[in-house]
């Protein structure tokens, strides 16, 4: 027991305290962190131009839609639950967006619309889950059957998007040199930046560990699990829907086949970046980190060149085993 | 015992509370001072977390008036009664392990800057509340790195945030250790001192009387009496917790013949040493066939977790068990059946019966789970064994078909008792068999005992009713503190000598 002598007398608060040791809740993190070093260590050593502006920029370019859907899992994974719904939305508001921007809507109300979308179901799944107390996998389940089937009801067939001015937005890119910058990247940087600060320098977010800590204690400690379970879904619904608009920028068009599968890939970003699926513990940063991991894969395998690209899937599924198999012994050894 | 004469802070009198038909409470008052620790003592199912969740407003009290401070309230909950001053600490903690410190002191009640958390100042604003607790830990660290005793005192810590005049402690200390206890009482002391009024619910006497300056006494939901706890020695008050008066006890007939036990007999079962951190300490006990042992004491002396160590249900990890002579390791409910070793739970919904099978299935379940699921009992067998049992054991309504759930709470315990029967055990222990049940169930099963025991069967029996352990037993194991203190014969005991031994240790 770490308690001193029960003392009234005033005992001097030092200043600020420096950790001498790295807090056990950031081992996770800076255990992907470290196996991100040593992927672009050893590609760098490997093959030429590997290391190069060009090939990061690139990474973070082709996986901005995936960084705006791990935010959004984070949020939900962190209360304890999962968004099995993601892939699907995105789709939907790729074919939203593709759709009535061909009907000739103008984009300032297209975008709005395609990420509210994805805001509605979030909103539809946290009532669901919260007020009818229906298990997280079946609800998100049930609303990535509805929103897949949403889609080819609007469009069984790919959609062109040719609108000018969505296609500027799209293409803006500011370059730093050799970097590169699109407006995609920009906006999941955003979203990024949002998404920490909200859990972390926010009641609401505090709520959201506090739940997956133990949704029963929240509520005895007073604070507003309701809504803020709700809420959790919301940002990972509207999160997909922005997710989305990200895709149909890159893409350039509108198809109710994409994303399939992409939830999954959220979630193992998620649970590389070191967040428990039990919830409560884990950074919305190594997400990022976990996404960049799983992109960075791809990278390599692509490099390598003679390696068929199913490789990425093996090498995801055996990151994936290691990195739990690494947070269950964490946990093990706390209690 | 500082200020005995200042007027309340809270005043509860003639509380009633009703969960029709039942009356949880009826009339009951309660007093709680300005610096001085009440502790509120009862048997369980006495009413003294009806009282708390009256007072804190979970329950509503159909009749009486609770005033706080001399002005009359009702709150309508936990976070209503906090806002008023009254804060309650329960058993379990119920914290967030993956928070750090800080957050789970301040949280609902946090600095705040433009909007946003500052945490700087939740960090030092948590350092001050928790020094004032002489808790020497980083805010900064998560609550999980540590101890359980800590955190609780982390809990107690979140409850004095804010304007805290009435403290409510239910049960703090039941997974603390000595040293820990000691820490919580000069925590407790400390804050009395400051004026705050103190709750106290704990089942160990000793720490009542270490730490209460006064106590109110609950039982069967009506109040016994307030009492300063320095006027009221240990044996009376356990006569007050556990009621009726000496004489009419020791009228009661026996049922069971005392018997001689053949001399040189060897026990079915015999322990030595057996304990479990934690849980009970290590004990020697010796079971004979024929023979009823009782097991007395108060709730939390360790009784049940006797049981379970005796039947598997919880591993020793210290001590030899002995099945008629052989050695042998109760490691699973499993192996002890094995040995002939049934254990009817405490917990009947929970852990006994299954609420939505069948008469039939229920009494089944164990001889068939002995048998394995590969053979199948043939149902003409099932049909009859289970004509047998209840007719046998009278259980209403007499239809194999009835769900378990739409039976009485003492037919559910005979049909438990049929399940264990069926399997033909030679030592079958039963935890509370007795409780929640009807006067006339009671004796039925009272009745059903003796008449194992004089087949030739070994029976431990556990009741929180001393005066239904002194009918039937043969011999009683007295327990307190989660010991085994001593080892009497029943034919000769009374009352007196069991309320003795089990309040032993109060006197201090």
């Amino acid at each position: 027991m770490t308690t001193s002598a029960p003392a009234r007398t005033p005992r001097k608060l030092g200043g600020v305290k420096i950790p001498t040791r790295l807090d056990r809740r950031y081992l996770p993190v800076v255990g992907t962190f470290v196996v991100l070093a040593l992927m672009l260590i050893v590609g760098g050593s490997r093959y030429e131009n590997f290391l190069t502006p060009a090939v990061v920029s690139n990474l973070f370019i082709n996986n901005a839609h995936l960084i705006v859907l791990a935010v959004g899992m984070t949020f939900v994974i962190l209360t304890g639950g999962i968004d099995l719904s993601v892939g699907s939305v995105l789709a939907l508001s790729t074919v939203i967006t593709a759709a009535l921007l061909q009907a000739g809507w103008p984009p300032a109300v297209v975008i709005p619309v395609a990420v509210a979308a994805g805001t509605v179901i979030g909103l539809a799944h946290g009532v669901m889950i919260h007020y009818f107390q229906v298990q997280p996998f079946v609800a998100t389940l049930a609303g990535m059957f509805f929103a897949r089937g949403l889609c080819f009801l609007i469009a069984p067939e790919s959609i062109a998007i040719d609108n000018a001015s969505f296609a500027e937005l799209a293409t803006w890119v500011q370059i730093f040199g050799e970097w590169r910058m699109t407006s995609s990247v920009l906006i999941a940087l955003i979203v990024l930046g949002l998404g920490f600060v909200v859990l972390h320098l926010t009641r609401f977010g505090r709520t959201v560990y506090a739940i997956g800590g133990g949704e029963q204690s929240a509520l005895l400690m007073g604070l507003p699990v309701a809504r803020t379970k709700v809420l959790a879904y919301v940002v990972s619904g509207t999160c997909a829907g922005l997710g989305g608009l990200l895709f149909a920028m890159a893409q350039r068009s509108g198809y109710s086949l994409t994303g399939v599968g992409m939830e999954l890939d959220a979630i193992a970003a998620v649970v590389i970046g070191g967040t428990l699926l039990t919830g409560g513990t884990g950074f919305v940063l190594g997400s990022v980190l976990g996404v960049l991991v799983l992109g960075l894969i791809q990278t390599i395998i692509t490099f390598e060149g003679t390696l068929s690209s199913w490789w990425t899937r093996i090498v995801i599924g055996v990151l994936l085993l290691i990195f739990v198999l690494l947070q269950r012994a964490l946990t093990l050894r706390r209690t | 015992m500082t200020q005995q004469t200042a007027p309340p802070v809270v005043e509860m009198t003639g509380i009633s509370v009703e969960f029709p038909p039942v009356k949880a409470l009826d009339g009951v008052d309660l007093h709680l001072r300005p610096g001085e620790i009440h502790a509120l003592m009862g048997e369980n199912g006495a009413g003294k977390s009806t009282l708390i969740k009256a007072l804190t407003g979970i329950y509503s009290p159909t009749a009486g008036t609770i005033l706080v401070d001399g002005v009359e309230r009702r709150f309508t909950g936990p976070a209503d009664a906090r806002a008023h001053g009254i804060s309650t600490v329960y058993q379990e903690v119920n914290l967030c392990e993956n928070l750090t410190v800080a957050e789970n002191i301040m949280l609902g009640a946090e600095p705040r800057l433009l909007g946003g958390l500052n945490w700087r100042a939740m960090r030092r604003q948590a350092a001050v509340h928790l020094e004032h607790m002489g808790l020497d830990i980083d805010p900064a660290s998560s609550l999980g790195s540590h101890s359980l005793a800590v955190q609780q005192l982390v809990a107690i810590c979140r409850a004095t945030v804010g304007d805290c005049k009435v403290l409510i402690l239910d049960e703090p200390t039941s997974s603390l250790d000595t040293d820990e206890v000691e820490h919580l009482f000069t925590v407790m002391r400390a804050l009395r001192d400051d004026g705050v009024a103190i709750l106290f619910v704990s089942h160990f006497l000793d720490q009542i009387y270490e730490v209460s300056d006064r106590m109110t006494v609950l039982r069967n939901g009506g109040l016994v009496g307030e009492f300063v706890t320095a006027d009221l020695p240990a044996a009376e008050l356990v006569q007050h917790m556990i009621g009726r008066s000496m004489e009419v006890l020791e009228a009661a007939e026996e049922v069971v013949e005392h018997a001689e036990r053949p001399a040189g007999a060897t026990p079915l079962l015999q322990v030595v040493g057996l304990g479990r951190k934690g849980s009970v300490q290590p004990f020697d006990l010796d079971l004979y066939e024929g023979e009823v042992v009782g097991l007395a004491g108060l709730l939390g002396s360790g009784r049940t977790e006797l049981a379970r160590l005796l039947t598997g249900a919880d591993r020793a990890d210290v001590g030899q068990a002995r099945v008629a002579g052989k050695p042998t390791r109760l490691r699973t409910p499993r192996v002890a059946m094995g040995h002939g070793i049934a254990y009817t739970s405490e917990d009947r919904k929970g852990e006994g019966v299954v609420d939505g099978l069948t008469v039939r299935e229920n009494i089944v379940l164990a001889l068939q789970a002995e048998r394995g699921w590969m053979r199948p009992l043939p149902r003409k067998q099932v049909d009859e064994l289970v004509a047998k049992y209840i007719q046998q054991l009278g259980i209403r309504p007499a239809n194999p078909e009835a769900l378990l759930r739409n039976l009485s709470g003492g037919n559910q315990q005979k049909v438990l008792l049929a399940r264990w029967l069926a399997t033909a055990p030679r030592l079958l222990v039963l935890d509370e068999p007795t409780r929640g049940i009807d006067v006339g169930a009671k004796a039925e099963i009272q009745k059903l005992v003796a008449d194992l025991a004089a087949d030739g069967m070994s029976v431990v029996f556990i009741s929180a009713e001393l005066e239904e352990v002194l009918r039937i037993s043969h011999r009683i194991t007295v327990m307190r503190d989660r010991r085994k203190v001593a080892e009497i014969d029943g034919g000769g005991a009374t009352m007196d000598q069991v309320v003795d031994l089990i309040a032993g240790g109060g006197t201090k």
